[in-house]
């Protein structure tokens, strides 16, 4: 399939290219700083450093787009690659453990899905609560410790390249076009959008919400859990406290990204180039001596700064078509 | 208090006031003395509402003078009516239903002490302002536990704390029982009695005989006429209310109506439907009529899905179909354009062409992927033949005027093939023009074959439209015309029940 002409006149137009913007900037003023950020071996750090969160940042994506949120993709993330290291460490070749983890992720957003359609509870308690049935259950399996020495074939997927590109960094592009493919070309795509839109209105449309909600989850779910393949791979070690915080992260990619938290407009162009922000920023400040204390900081204030800017920049367009 | 010593006087003088499309008000008349229960009667739409809510502060007038006490007032927010003197008691309650009744009548102005709540003056109080009105609620109770007819009370102890002497009541009896409606009166009586002035709305001719003094008959946004009560005859008035220039709003056409294509028998629903049957043919238009809350919204609500717990039976072409949500209707060809199109009609940010094909995506889509081609085409088929005026099919549906963002919602029902559409108030806040280009599209659809239910508290859009006209009271269908029968007379005086 390929990316028709106004299709791409319309990327360049629309609000990614803001951010696309902001992110040159970043990049151009950090080559100015430091000269090794620009080395292809940092650039290849930082491309890897993004796809662990970036990852998430899909399912997180979907999620938001229909008007919900997922605090829970941290802990799926444990909880998966706990589930991963238990397989291996029982003998289970690496394909099996990585569909069971990959299994765990899904089963835990379907769970949240259901709470959210059928129990009618609201995104953010549904998932604040798994968030903890999730650490919980990764703590037990583990009985808190972390488990290591596995076979080879699982650290492949983090050491192996693709043409010089890391394998996790060529996983997450990939996954990017499939989800990009999904939202813009698909059914499911199109009722993401109009849930988050007006979700009374595409119910009344005759469209199953319940279920397409519950999916969205499930998705989420299951980005975790491929998060969660890509770190058990890159630690050689399948960790109980592993994810934490990377909710927020995933988050705050998708709303750098230019995706409303009110649901119903967005695009994961604009999650990866949040990702990338993120983890641009992260790694200029490390170059550039930032005491961590002080990096805190400054990501939540560019986080605050990018969504002020989006806001005003939706203002305007609004002004000018009234 | 002010209001036993001052006996207040209001004019209202050439209130005028235009909404986008519509002269809500073309200079009406209001006088009002204490003492008195002045009722506003009119159609919906005729202009009650907005004079209120101009009387209240909530509405600036655009022209016109209101003179309190003789002098010239403006009352340019809800605060400065407020301070003038002018409560108004909505009809849905506007209380807090987790505070307490004292809490609610002082909600704003709790008296504090040290920067904390000072319970004791505020219980006392509130107690004096309901012994005044000869309730016995206890202040201290919540006000979520108490009857309608009580929360009623509450709201007119706060109305008095507010020291009012223009007392506003919109159908204050819409949901009280007989009993609740005397007790009541009987407090209005009090009021009056203590000088207070209360303008009083309702539908309800036999209240308006028992209670009011002086009535004043609106009708698209003019006054009709002022009369006392004993002067006043109940067919009259209903002359009077719905005696509109029923303008041709569309040529006549010569439909041929065929079989019956949908027929709802024994339709019941919890308290807002009681046994309503009816049937609808092919290429027929059936109008319901009723005053606001009859149960039309209800009605179509039911057939389409949307209500659990409906009893009833439903049959399409004759044969009986099981409805249980949206999608079974529209399998059904049932489609239903409702009444608040922002709210359930459209997806506002997204484009005409993903609005129109959103219940037949997956009929558009090959292996779960949309084949744009195919959606592309049927968006401007629809924009062609249903002459939805946009740029183009990606134009968003929130750029689009409340015309053809009505246009749009019709367009996705045809897409689905609906044979057998609900109209909800179809025009509702849609600019002459546009109306008359909707109604030429519903005759177009009716003469295609189509099986159209209207349902429109406008009298003159059921009765111009509608082969035949249901009228609806409290959840029941009390009367069916023909069209030559269909006066507005005889209608609106069927939907107020004389």
């Amino acid at each position: 399939m390929t990316i028709s002409r106004p299709t791409l006149r319309r990327i360049i137009a629309g609000r990614e290219a803001g951010t696309a913007c902001g992110l040159l900037v970043l990049c151009v003023g950090l080559w100015i700083a430091t000269p090794y950020f620009a080395t292809a071996a940092n650039l290849t750090n930082v491309a890897e450093q993004s796809a662990i969160v970036g990852v998430i940042a899909i399912g997180m994506t979907f999620v938001i787009l229909t008007g919900g949120i997922d605090l829970s993709v941290g802990s799926i993330v444990a909880l998966a690659g706990i589930v991963i290291g238990t397989a291996l460490r029982h003998g289970m070749s690496v394909p099996i453990a990585v569909l069971l983890g990959l299994a765990a992720g899904v089963v835990s957003g379907a769970l949240n899905g259901l709470m959210v359609t059928r129990g009618s509870l609201p995104p953010f308690i549904a998932t604040l609560g798994m968030m903890s049935v999730a650490r919980g259950a990764a703590l037990m399996l583990s009985d808190g410790r972390p488990i290591s020495g596995f076979p080879d074939g699982l650290r492949l997927l983090a050491t192996s390249r693709l043409m010089a590109v890391p394998a996790p960094v060529v996983l997450m592009l990939v996954l990017y076009l499939f989800a990009y493919l999904v939202l813009t070309r698909t059914v499911l795509g199109r009722y993401m959008y109009a849930i988050g839109g007006n979700e009374e209105a595409t119910a009344l449309a005759g469209v199953d919400v319940k279920l397409y909600k519950t999916l969205v989850y499930a998705i989420s779910g299951l980005s975790a859990g491929l998060c969660a393949i890509l770190l058990v791979a890159r630690l050689n070690s399948a960790q109980p406290i592993a994810g934490i915080g990377y909710e927020l992260d995933a988050i705050a990619a998708v709303v750098i990204g230019g995706t409303s938290l009110l649901g119903g407009s967005g695009s994961v162009i604009g999650t990866l180039i949040g990702a990338l922000i993120m983890s641009v920023l992260r790694n200029g400040l490390n170059l550039l001596g930032v005491s961590s204390y002080l990096q805190q900081v400054a990501i939540g204030v560019v986080i605050i700064v990018a969504v002020l800017i989006d806001m005003a920049l939706r203002r305007r367009v609004q002004r000018s078509t009234r | 208090m002010r209001a036993a010593s001052a006996p207040v006087t209001l004019r209202m003088r050439g209130i005028a006031r235009a909404f986008p499309g519509v002269q809500a008000l073309a200079g009406v008349d209001l006088d009002l003395s204490g003492g008195e229960v002045h009722v506003l009667l009119g159609e919906n739409g005729a202009g009650k509402s907005t004079l209120m809510k101009i009387l209240s502060g909530v509405l600036q007038a655009d022209a016109g003078v209101i003179e309190i006490d003789g002098r010239p007032t403006a009352l340019t927010s809800p605060r400065i009516a407020r301070d003038a003197g002018i409560a108004i008691i909505h009809q849905e309650l506007a209380l807090v239903p987790e505070m307490t009744v004292a809490e609610n009548i002082w909600l704003g102005r709790a008296p504090t002490r040290f920067g904390m709540l000072d319970h004791g003056p505020m219980v006392r109080r509130s107690s004096e302002l309901l012994a005044q009105l000869g309730a016995t609620v206890d202040p201290n109770e919540l006000v979520g536990s108490l009857g309608i007819a009580q929360q009623q009370l509450v709201e007119i102890a706060r109305a008095l704390s507010l020291d009012a002497r223009i007392l506003i009541m919109d159908e204050p009896t819409s949901a009280l029982t007989e009993r609740e409606s005397a007790r009541l009166f009987d407090t209005i009586r009090g009021l009056t009695a203590r000088g207070v002035a209360i303008i009083y709305i309702s539908h309800r001719l036999d209240e308006i005989f028992a209670i009011g003094n002086r009535i004043t008959v609106l009708r698209d946004g003019r006054n009709v006429v002022t009369q006392t009560v004993d002067h006043a005859d109940r067919r009259e008035l209903v002359r009077l209310m719905a005696n509109r220039d029923v303008d041709e709003l569309v040529p006549e056409s010569t439909r041929r109506i065929g079989k019956p294509k949908l027929r709802v028998e024994h339709l019941s629903h919890g308290s807002s439907l009681h046994d309503v049957s009816f049937s609808v043919r092919a290429g027929e238009i059936v109008g319901f009529a009723g005053l606001l809350g009859a149960g039309r919204t209800e009605i179509a609500r039911a057939v389409f899905g949307l209500e659990l717990l409906v009893r009833g039976t439903i049959y399409v072409d004759e044969r009986e179909v099981e409805i249980r949500s949206p999608r079974d209707a529209i399998a059904a060809g049932i489609g239903f354009v409702t009444e608040d199109r922002k709210r359930e009609g459209l997806v506002l940010g997204r484009s005409v062409r993903d609005n129109v094909a959103l219940p037949i995506l997956s009929r558009l889509a090959r292996l779960g992927v949309v084949r744009g081609r195919h959606e592309q085409a049927t968006a401007e088929a629809a924009v062609r033949d249903l002459r939805i005026r946009t740029p183009s099919v990606r134009q968003l549906a929130q750029h689009l005027s409340g015309g053809n963002q009505q246009k749009t919602v019709l367009a996705k029902w045809l897409a689905t093939g609906a044979r057998i559409l609900f109209l909800d108030e179809p025009t509702r806040g849609i600019d002459v023009g546009s109306k008359q280009e909707i109604y030429a599209l519903i005759q177009e659809l009716a003469a295609d074959g189509v099986a159209i239910v209207l349902m429109s508290s406008d009298l003159p859009e059921v009765l111009g439209l509608s082969d035949r006209v249901l009228v609806m009271r409290e959840g029941r269908i009390v009367g069916e015309f023909t069209r030559a029968d269909a006066t507005a007379e005889n209608v609106m005086a069927c939907a107020v029940g004389v």
